[in-house]
């Protein structure tokens, strides 16, 4: 019997050279593009009187207007329900076919995934301008515009969560003699259907902030009022529309918190 | 000797991985109905591919495997699930729906009967519901039939299992390592449940096993593969103490 010997590592290895170089060049890009952009950091620091004067004179925010907003905030959530659901429904069969573990197509995913790819990049601002012009000022562009935004991303999240399932059951449905649907429907939905529900709502709530933006282009919702009490200065009103946003978001969250604990 | 008409037939069969890796070396065998037949091996030496390639789970290079008399290498779409509708399959993971319950894996053993949307909508028959209990009982666990999956043991995740494949009033079923996972006590209970299913319904059962004690208790029959290639083959009455040790000898050059 000879000694046994323990494997020697090579130089590189020992002194983590491929993580310590990674890392070096990470700094080095983040330092250059802060450079070339011309970011001032300084800038941030000595401009801050000002961002504290915006605070101060939104301190103080004019309760009575929570009346005024309550009905164009209640048609922001329902754009953003609707955007989201419509994206979502759409995004699930994208999300399969995306998905390296259910197509083994490889052309197929790809193309998949490159339309995805190509949604993904068209900014939501500008899908709203267009919509607008389409459709005309109102929430139907605003909507439109969720639903691609929401698509876009909701379908990236799913496949990704499809690719971490557990293959057995599949395994053992193929096995039955199952067809292709049947089995994505008894072994993969029960796999995903939490995770789904959660970036669902995340989605829902990214959306309800975004609409307020979106209003600005006159897609609807509360971001026409956002706009206007910015334009006349009325900060008071607009940390009137920040809470009242801020409640939305919390309510979203509290629900997405109760339904991952009820349906894990 | 007389000799049943094999439900299975591997005539020169041959698996090579895209990789070059050799799976099955000129397999040529029969099975006979209603054998309880035994593959032990060592780990990679191609058990759970030779036991696969019969459910077409698995593809085969060259060769020909009849499943009653008919060619299964052939079969596509519909002809090949209905195929795999009479082979159950066993996996030593159980592979069940862990998040759902014990009756929707039961009755999932039973979606090939139907059309693709009645069983989306779950729209199974009041009969098949019955067989789903009547299933559970002969595993014995009817009284699991609402309970989420992941919340049994995993002897009885397995016996979920078993109870699914019933569903299929499978001919043939295919066992892949089935007590693996599991401790001394609940492997008993699923062999059993196996043997009992084999001599009561005359199911065809293959097993794969690393355990020779359990081939040995269980078998009619006992086959050995190394490194892809048929190296033993004996009915139980001829399996001699020392038979099996030749099969778990390493292959050449990879001495353990």
């Amino acid at each position: 019997m000879s000694t046994p010997t323990i494997p020697q590592r090579s130089w590189a290895q020992r002194y983590h050279v491929k993580g310590i170089g990674w890392t070096v060049l990470l700094l080095v890009l983040l330092v250059a593009s802060a450079q070339m952009t011309g970011v001032n950091v300084g800038m941030f620091f000595s401009n801050l009187g000002q961002f504290t004067n915006l605070l101060v004179r939104m301190s103080n925010p004019a309760w009575d207007y929570t009346t005024v907003i309550i009905q164009p905030l209640l048609e922001t959530i329902q754009m953003a329900i609707l955007g989201t659901t419509i994206g979502a429904a759409f995004a699930i069969p994208f999300a399969v076919l995306s998905a390296s573990n259910l197509i083994h197509n490889r052309w197929l995913r790809g193309l998949t995934r490159l339309f995805l790819d190509l949604v993904r990049t068209l900014p939501d601002l500008l899908l709203a301008a267009i919509f607008v012009a389409i459709f005309g000022i109102g929430s139907t562009a605003g909507v439109i515009t969720l639903a691609i935004f929401s698509f876009g991303m909701v379908s990236k999240l799913f496949y990704e969560v499809i690719e971490t399932i557990d293959m057995g059951p599949l395994e053992a449905l193929e096995s039955v003699g199952a067809t292709k649907i049947t089995i994505i429907w008894y072994a993969v939905l029960p796999q995903i259907l939490n995770q789904f529900i959660s970036y669902f709502l995340y989605t829902l709530e990214i959306n309800v902030r975004a609409s307020t933006v979106l209003g600005y282009l006159g897609a609807g919702g509360i971001g026409v009022f956002l706009q206007r009490s910015l334009n006349e200065f009325n900060y008071n009103q607009t940390a009137v529309i920040i809470l009242a946003t801020l409640v939305v978001v919390l309510v979203i969250d509290g629900v997405s918190n109760h339904l991952r604990r009820v349906l894990l | 000797m007389e000799q049943a008409t094999p439900i299975i037939s591997f005539k020169g069969v041959n698996k090579i991985y895209s990789n070059g890796t050799v799976g099955l070396k000129d397999i040529s065998f029969d099975i006979p109905r209603g054998q309880f037949l035994v593959v032990v091996g060592l780990s990679g030496a191609g058990k759970s591919t030779l036991l696969r390639t019969i459910n077409r789970m698995h593809e085969i290079t060259s060769g020909e495997i009849t499943v009653e008399n008919e060619s299964v290498s052939d079969y596509k779409g519909k002809a090949l699930r209905l195929l795999r509708r009479k082979i159950g399959m066993i996996f030593q993971g159980f592979n069940l729906i862990n998040r759902s319950s014990v009756e929707k894996n039961v009755l999932s053993g039973r979606v090939s009967y139907y059309p693709t949307w009645k069983t989306i909508f779950g729209l199974f028959s009041k009969a098949d519901k019955e067989k789903a209990v009547h299933s559970l009982e002969r595993v014995n666990l009817a009284e699991k039939l609402y309970t989420r999956a992941d919340e049994l043991s995993g002897g009885q995740q397995q016996r979920v299992a078993i109870a699914r494949t019933l569903m299929q009033d499978p001919k043939i079923i295919l066992a892949d390592e089935p007590v693996a996972s599991l401790d001394p006590l609940t492997t008993k209970t699923v062999m059993d449940t196996l043997k009992r299913l084999n001599q009561e319904d005359g199911i065809t059962v293959i097993v794969n096993l690393h355990s020779v004690a359990l081939a040995r208790e269980y078998a009619d029959r006992i086959v050995g593969l190394r490194a892809g290639q048929l190296v033993y083959d004996q009915p139980i009455a001829n399996v001699a103490e020392g038979d099996l040790d030749q099969i778990y000898l390493a292959p050449e050059g990879e001495k353990a």
